[in-house]
């Protein structure tokens, strides 16, 4: 019984019983289906339970049999767990043929999808749409089966690199936990009949032109299913369409609207800036800024250290420590409605009035740096002395007000056009999403409302808690919900529609600059999702349209060319993953007089702010086990939000990491964990969206608290006089980096005493370059009495650029992805046995009220004189003719003593068994080069010597020597910023032996004579001396 | 040569002096093949009958070198020859590393020379030996000396021996049976 | 613990080794009457019955370490070794006072040893068994421990002879082997008078086989003394190559902690110290209940009470070393380490080892202390727990702490550490019982050359 192989052990003999009562209990059975299955061919093969719910009986089969076993469901094996066993099972006994191709053509990004070799990797260009802002992409498919997400190197918003949420994608794909089968009210229904359904309701709305009928769509940038939706809205003039997501870009479009009465993106160009001023505009993380990852490597551009190229500056004003903040030349931690802005606008000439009160130019008020005497003018003066090559940036959580001051400033200082430039919006339909969402619950409760179609996104969990739309949903008439997951939103809804992930499906989505990208399938839906097109074709005249036809109708349809060439065109955007400038055009505005609105009555007291998380975003990636566990790049935080609290307020409070609070905002309340976060604005507390889920899969439910519950319509960023009360006991969070070094005294004594990170000013290191090297004696290459090994053909080694790295996590879910390292769960985290191989370390300098952020990734150093092999007893870890520090899993017998004698602690160990061997769809996850490690065994990064050895093989079948970059580690291919270089020391012409030759480089603990073969590059900062000197 | 109808003779003493001189008097007049019993080692006595250098110390030696010499071989073998591989940059042959088991080898085979070569001079294990016909042999274990006469000395007389050793004044003299 | 009658200790002079009154037949009846006419008592088998349920847990734990993996302990990264290796070193140390007593003591020529060789060695054995456990155990694939052991296989690999844990195989394995053939030699004419003594058919046969038929014959004594001489002598450096071997464990690492050269002695120090407080540990109440104060005299005790004071001297001179060292040396990490041991978060247990190992022992000094049974004892226990405590620091506190401050980590022992290192405990007790019922657990030769009438007599020279 194929089916029950690949059962989780435990529900395993449930499975069986159950499929066997089945088979006594029912007219049809299993095995029938199972032969139907054998039987069946092409598009059938893939289909899942409610297709084979079309045979009468099965649906009797299935739900009879539930209610009479339900007592006897064991731990761990709920019913959920039952249809997913079932339905991947029978999905996967075609999968287990790897030829999982989708039917129509796909081009491939290099080798021609009809060469498949075996043991080769195909490469397609797509991309990963998030909050509608497609992220490039390009996937390694091996035997059709897609395992690792790299970034689009020809596409100006990747540049090569690739984010974690994109990376991490691939194992939302084969998630287990997705939902696998069309639902009415929780039992199974084939697609034809929800079909006959939306056609019967259609019938109905004909007549008052759809008046009844609304769509609720996420942010919206594929132009395909913006026409799809306006051909809807054409047929029923008084149908609506809603748009909205938690993290809405809401005051960025006011803020347009005040300053250049109309909505436009706003393009930073940080390789152009010399000073920068972020508000709150955190342009590294994923979950910041749209164009991040451009951001990222425009900006370290300036911070290589090149002759030629001018450092610039970054000033950063923020609340919650960002990356941004992270990366600050000076960082000021302050409440969120900062009046910086305001003070540089009065300063430069900037007038105003509030739209409230018809009361002329409040600048006036302004004209004294009244709040930061020193720090407001410092900025104030070098943003002037950079006239046309500075640059204010604003974040999307800031009041509209401080967008459009901006606007005002960047124009006032002639910056536009240089570092900052203005484009037709990318969003299809941009509109102000809270309000939108405002109306369709007005409607519904009005009980206009009668069809009510949920396109993605999960409004019942992510609602502003005023509008109380999951309580309201009830009123609709018909509500239909597609979605990836049987969320929230699905629960309330009648009709449940499995959603097709993005790499199973055809569609297209703009770029955060514009650019559009066709987004085509790597694999056919695993668990038959449809997609957005499909869902809306269903509204449609023709309701079978495949997304491919769709998609490429509406191309064809755009198509200006002959079109003899469309076919041609279409490949080589495929093939790119790109449609040549696309890109949004440039609009010309100038900033109006500014009518500011009515400063939000707040009250006082303790603010508190929202931000997306890190990792799982608004929550839609709650239950992806590489998210979750990824440490946040400040806290170390994995597995659960915190309120993050100021040290000054927690000391204030009698607050420690760890205790439970009580919030009480605006007549909501929630409880949580305090985390205190050096760095934090003293008076306001964030709060981490994405978390408290109850119905987010195995992953994401119940973890940590749901911050929506004290989010409101008219404070959708923050609000002021929110009421902290401890309660309850200690709730235990799970870091990777113990707290000692985020806020332990001695810690920190010890980090500066031992300088793993090393750090000068700028006139610092002109004065002296090789500052890094001097600050520890490394013993001299000659001082053995050994004679040392010669690596004559390849000598590899790597070069990390502390100034560069941001420390966006990109490069730990590249070697996750790549590496098939496994997740642990939060308890093994707790216990400090997590497994990436590379550890992001952050280490804070100076006053833990402010301090400076340094982040330094940690894989394997592959030291010469490597004090983990020498100890093995069984020679399991040895060093290869290349210098590499290999691992041999199948020779280690886990004595764990090379770990306790690696000075960087950067070995991992399966204390228990980690890695999953059971969960059937996840199997398909693994890099086929790569093996997945059993219990016991000691591991470690490698080189990605998986990726030298390919590289090897192809360069031998040339017969020539690897070319420099031929060979790049999954870390430095994701690095947006460019900080990790790989590649041959021997070649005294490639990129890293550069760098080792620079001033810069130096070796973590060399003093030990360890002889790394991986090196870093100091970090130089570039301080105002204006403030330097006032401290 | 034909075998002689009993064992031996055996004389039994209560004190180590009485059994000293004893053994002496026997050596004295002649008789060779004769050994004694004692519940605990009576350096003088061996010394007595004749029995001057054990030959353990030699075979301990031997067992010492070659548990030593090979030790080692088999170390700089294995690291340097059948498998030789780079770990952690030293050399093939690190033999200041290699000291610890050739000494633990070295001690190793000399114990096991040491015991087993003690063993097999003394022809240990022996299942039988007629000495144990005797009744009161059992208390050569315990507090008895004991002397006995080989039938095997061409001095043996089973007559003249047993006057001979009734003339050193034992507690009894007893026949030994085969 | 009320003094044994026949024990009388003159107010001046040292007690004697064996108590006047005994002769041969004395000697050899008591002894032998323990092991083959006693009965077997309530008390021996409540005793023996305790030490059979810990070895129960002992299963149990081990069980669900093979079913689960080592990740049922505390140990993480960076702390990847804890409990098994403390237990390890800790069963080691303590095994070496057997050795100690029976080697060194004899070719010191200290007839007092004979009284006390033959159960120190059992101990010796046993503790050797119960370390021996732990480093098969705390492997990730215990199952391929055969692996650190060079024999001829397909693939040709072998062990990796720089490392220490290949050292650690041979020297343990070769301690364990040597100190059994020692501990089988010394007891072959012992054997040999069970079986003349044995009462049942079945006790003669089984004495009888282990005799091998030894009969006690002068030829045979010669050789037996000089091949029992040269064990000695072999595993007189053998007892010190094995701790020092086991004190390269860590002393060979670049741990700061650890990267030390004074730990091969003062682990030797050590593991003597922690040894004879195991031989008082159980030498005070074997004489207590089997009534042997006459032949385990207040003189071996007090002896015993010697050596641990002086080894107790050492161990604090090693600790006494290893400060000044940090300091000397001026590596900032080497005195994080120190500093982070008196002051970090593991400072109590420093300091309760500090107690425990050197200021606890002091009381030695007066002869009333080591006179007193009781005192002795409670002593004994002290030092055992500050020995064991020792390792602990070694272990946890070097790791817990080491170069980079990012992945500083705790410690944290679950239950299951506790149960495997209680179970050990209870394997050692029912060994300890199982032997003392069924072998003469003092040498009755050895005991026999005691006696004055032993001597031959001077005008027989």
């Amino acid at each position: 019984m194929t089916e029950h192989e690949s059962a989780k052990p435990g529900c395993k003999e449930k499975a069986a019983k159950l499929f066997s009562i089945a088979r006594s209990g029912a007219k049809l059975d299993l095995a029938a289906i199972r032969e139907k299955l054998s039987k069946a061919t092409g598009p059938t093969y893939w289909r899942s339970l409610e297709e084979l719910a079309e045979e009468p009986g099965f649906d009797e089969v299935m739900h009879r049999e539930f209610p009479r076993l339900a007592s006897e469901w064991p731990e761990g094996c709920s019913r959920r767990d039952f249809l997913r066993l079932a339905g991947a099972s029978l999905a996967l006994a075609g999968l287990a043929g790897c030829t999982k191709q989708p039917l129509e053509p796909i081009v491939p990004y290099v080798v021609q999808p009809e060469r498949i070799v075996l043991g080769r990797p195909l490469y397609f260009a797509t991309a990963f749409p998030v909050s509608g802002i497609a992220r490039p992409i390009i996937v390694k498919s091996m035997e059709g089966r897609p395992i690792k997400v790299e970034g689009n190197p020809q596409h100006g918003a990747s540049l090569g690199a690739a984010d974690a949420h994109s990376q991490a994608s691939v194992l939302g794909l084969y998630d287990p936990d997705r939902s696998q089968t069309i639902s009415y009210n929780g039992s199974v229904r084939p697609w034809e009949m929800l079909q006959a359904t939306i056609r019967a309701a259609l019938a109905q709305q004909q007549a008052s032109g759809g008046a009844g009928l609304r769509f609720l769509t996420e942010t919206v940038t594929s132009p395909t299913l913006a026409s799809q939706i306006a051909a809807v809205l054409k047929q029923f003039p008084n149908a609506k369409w809603h748009q909205y997501e938690p993290v809405n870009r809401d005051n960025v479009k006011t803020g347009a609207q005040i300053a250049f009465g109309q909505v436009v993106d706003t393009i930073y160009h940080l390789d152009k800036a010399d000073v920068i001023l972020s508000l709150e505009a955190d342009f590294f993380s994923p979950a910041g800024l749209p164009g991040f990852a451009r951001y990222a490597r425009d900006f370290t551009s300036r911070r290589k250290m090149q002759p030629g190229v001018a450092m610039n500056r970054l000033y950063v004003v923020e609340t919650a420590p960002s990356l941004t903040g992270a990366k600050a030349d000076h960082r000021l931690p302050e409440i969120s409605r900062t009046s910086i802005a305001h003070f540089i606008a009065a300063q430069l000439g900037v007038s105003w009035e509030r739209a409230s009160d018809g009361s002329v130019a409040r600048a006036s008020d302004f004209l004294q740096a009244s709040e930061q005497p020193t720090f407001w003018p410092a900025v104030l003066e070098d943003l002037k002395q950079h006239r046309g090559a500075s640059l204010v940036a604003v974040g999307d959580q800031q009041d509209a007000e401080v967008h459009a001051l901006a606007h005002a400033i960047n124009q006032a200082l002639g910056n536009v056009g240089q570092t900052v430039t203005y484009v037709d919006p990318v969003e299809a339909n941009p509109v102000d999403q809270t309000a939108s969402l405002k109306d369709l619950v007005t409607d519904i409760d009005a009980g206009k409302v009668q069809v009510l179609a949920i396109i993605g996104g999960n409004p019942a969990y992510n609602a502003p808690v005023d509008i109380g739309f999951a309580d309201k949903l009830s009123k609709a008439g018909l509500t239909i919900h597609l979605g990836m997951y049987d969320d929230e939103t699905s629960a309330l809804c009648q009709w449940h529609v499995p959603e097709a992930h993005p790499l199973e499906t055809w569609s297209d989505a703009r770029a955060y600059d514009g650019t559009i990208s066709i987004i085509q399938p790597l694999i056919a839906p695993l668990f038959h999702g449809r997609s957005a097109h499909e869902f809306m074709a269903a509204f449609s005249q023709q309701p079978e349209q495949s997304s491919y036809d769709i998609v490429r109708g509406y191309w064809r349809s755009q198509f200006k060319g002959k079109p003899e060439d469309f076919e041609t065109t279409w490949r080589k955007w495929l093939h790119d993953g790109f449609v040549a400038d696309s890109g949004s055009k440039p609009r010309a505005v100038t900033v109006h007089p500014l009518k500011l609105p009515k400063p939000e009555r707040g009250g006082h007291g303790t603010e508190i702010v929202f931000r997306p998380d890190p990792s799982v975003y608004d929550g839609r990636w709650a239950n992806n086990g590489w998210l979750q566990e990824l440490p946040k790049p400040l806290t170390k935080l994995t597995w659960d939000n915190a309120v993050l609290v100021s040290p000054g307020l927690a000391q204030d409070l009698r607050l420690a990491t760890g205790n439970v609070v009580e919030i009480e905002s605006r007549g909501h309340k929630l409880r949580g964990p305090v985390l205190v976060a050096p760095g934090h604005a003293v008076n306001s507390i964030t709060l981490g969206m994405g978390y408290g889920r109850t119905r987010g899969g195995s992953n994401g439910s119940k973890r940590g608290y749901d911050a929506f519950q004290v989010r409101t319509s008219d404070a959708p960023w923050s609000a002021s006089g929110v009421k902290i009360t401890r309660v309850g006991k200690d709730y235990q969070l799970a870091r990777t980096q113990n707290h000692q070094i985020i806020a332990n005294e001695t810690a920190i004594g010890e980090t500066i005493k031992r300088a793993p990170v090393r750090e000068a000013t700028l006139a610092e290191f002109i004065a002296n370059p090789r500052f890094a090297q001097e600050m520890k004696e490394e013993p001299a290459r000659d001082e053995t009495l050994y004679p040392p090994y010669e690596y004559k053909e390849y000598k590899w080694g790597m070069s990390i650029d502390l100034n560069s790295c941001v420390g966006c996590n990109a490069c730990l879910v590249a070697c996750q992805a790549e590496n098939n390292i496994p997740v642990v769960g939060k308890d093994q985290v707790r216990r400090e046995r997590h497994m990436n191989w590379i550890r992001l370390d952050a280490y804070n300098e100076g006053d833990l009220a402010n301090p400076r952020t340094i982040f330094q990734p940690v894989p394997c150093m592959q030291c010469e004189n490597a004090p983990c092999e020498l100890v093995c007893p069984v020679g399991a870890t040895v060093h290869s003719s290349e210098g590499l520090n290999d691992m041999v899993y199948n020779r280690c017998v886990g004595t764990r003593y090379c770990s306790n004698n690696c000075p960087y602690k950067v070995r991992r160990f399966n204390f228990l068994l980690f890695s999953d061997w059971d969960t059937p769809s996840l199997k398909l996850l693994h890099n086929p080069d790569v093996t997945v490690r059993s219990r016991g065994v000691m591991e470690k990064c490698t080189y990605c010597i998986q990726r030298i050895t390919r590289a090897r093989i192809d360069s031998e079948k040339e017969q020539r020597k690897i070319r420099d970059q031929e060979v790049q580690t999954a870390c430095q291919q994701a690095c947006p910023a460019e900080a990790i270089v790989f590649g041959d020391l021997n070649d005294k012409n490639s990129k890293v032996a550069r760098l080792q030759a620079g001033p810069r480089n130096y070796g973590l603990l060399a003093e030990l004579n360890t002889r790394p073969r991986t090196t870093y590059l100091a970090a130089v900062r570039n301080p105002n001396p204006e403030l330097e000197k006032k401290g | 040569m034909k075998r002689a109808p009993v064992f031996g003779l055996l004389a039994e003493f209560d004190s180590p002096t009485d059994l000293l001189l004893a053994a002496r008097k026997a050596y004295a007049e002649g008789y060779r093949r004769l050994d004694a019993y004692s519940p605990f080692p009576i350096e003088e006595v061996s010394e007595a009958i004749g029995h001057h250098h054990s030959r353990v110390p030699l075979v301990v030696l031997v067992g010492g070198l070659l548990g030593g010499i090979g030790g080692f071989l088999m170390q700089y073998w294995i690291s340097a020859v059948n498998y030789p591989i780079n770990v952690g940059g030293r050399p093939l042959n690190s033999w200041p590393a290699f000291i610890v088991v050739t000494f633990e080898m070295t001690i190793l085979g000399a114990a096991l020379f040491a015991v087993f070569g003690m063993l097999a001079l003394n022809r240990l294990p022996m299942p039988y030996h007629p000495v144990f016909n005797v009744e009161r042999f059992a208390f050569a274990s315990k507090d008895r000396f004991f002397l006995c006469i080989l039938a095997a000395d061409p001095r043996f007389d089973r007559t003249l021996t047993e006057q001979f050793l009734q003339s050193l004044g034992p507690k009894q003299v007893s026949e030994v049976p085969h | 613990m009320a003094e044994d009658p026949t024990v009388e200790v003159p107010r001046t002079g040292k007690a004697p080794v064996l108590a006047p009154g005994h002769t041969f037949a004395t000697v050899t009846d008591k002894i032998s009457a323990i092991v083959l006419s006693r009965r077997t008592t309530l008390g021996w088998v409540m005793g023996f019955g305790v030490g059979l349920l810990l070895t129960m847990v002992l299963l149990g734990a081990v069980s669900y370490l093979l079913v689960k993996g080592v990740g049922i302990w505390g140990i993480n990264m960076p702390i990847a070794w804890g409990f098994a290796i403390v237990n390890f070193v800790w069963w080691i140390g303590i095994g070496h006072a057997g050795t100690l007593i029976s080697a060194i003591l004899l070719l010191l020529n200290q007839p007092w040893r004979n009284s006390i060789n033959r159960f120190a060695e059992a101990m010796t054995l046993f503790a050797v068994m119960c370390a021996g456990m732990f480093p098969l155990l705390h492997l990730g694939r215990p199952w391929l421990a055969y692996w650190l052991f060079p024999y001829p296989n397909t693939m040709q690999v072998w062990p990796q002879f720089r490392s220490p844990l290949v050292w650690d195989v041979f020297a343990v394995s070769t301690y364990f082997t040597v100190s059994l053939l020692f501990w089988f030699v010394g007891l072959i004419p012992d054997l040999g008078t069970l079986r003349d003594r044995a009462h049942t058919r079945f006790a003669r046969g089984a004495y009888g086989f282990l005799a091998m038929g030894w009969r006690g014959s002068a030829r045979h004594w010669k050789n037996y003394e000089s091949a029992y001489l040269l064990l000695a002598g072999l595993a007189t450096p053998l007892v010190v190559s094995v701790h020092t071997v086991v004190s390269f464990d860590f002393a060979i690492s670049v741990v700061p902690g650890w990267h030390t050269t004074i730990f091969p002695p003062y682990f030797v120090a050590g593991a003597i110290y922690s040894g004879f407080a195991m031989v008082l540990v159980i030498a005070i109440p074997i004489r207590k209940f089997y009534s042997l104060g006459d032949m385990i005299t207040m003189r071996h005790l007090e002896n015993s009470a010697k050596i641990m004071l002086v080894t107790g001297l050492i161990v604090a001179y090693g600790y006494l070393v290893e400060g000044f060292m940090a300091w000397y040396r001026s590596d900032e990490f080497d005195f994080f380490m120190l500093k982070n041991r008196m002051l970090g978060p593991y400072a109590p247990l420093y300091w309760l080892l500090i107690f425990c190992n050197i200021v606890a022992p002091q009381v030695l000094w007066s002869r009333r202390v080591r006179q007193s049974v009781g005192a002795l004892f409670t002593v004994s226990i002290i030092v055992l727990i500050g020995m064991w405590l020792e390792r602990f620091i070694i272990v946890v506190t070097s790791l817990h702490r080491d170069y980079l401050t990012s992945s500083w980590g705790m410690y944290y022992p679950t239950k299951w550490d506790w149960f495997t290192y209680v179970g050990t405990i209870g394997f050692f007790v029912m060994a300890m019982y199982l032997f003392v019922r069924f072998l003469p657990m003092i040498s009755i030769f050895e005991m026999r050359t005691l006696l004055p009438e032993a001597e031959v007599e001077a005008e027989a020279k």
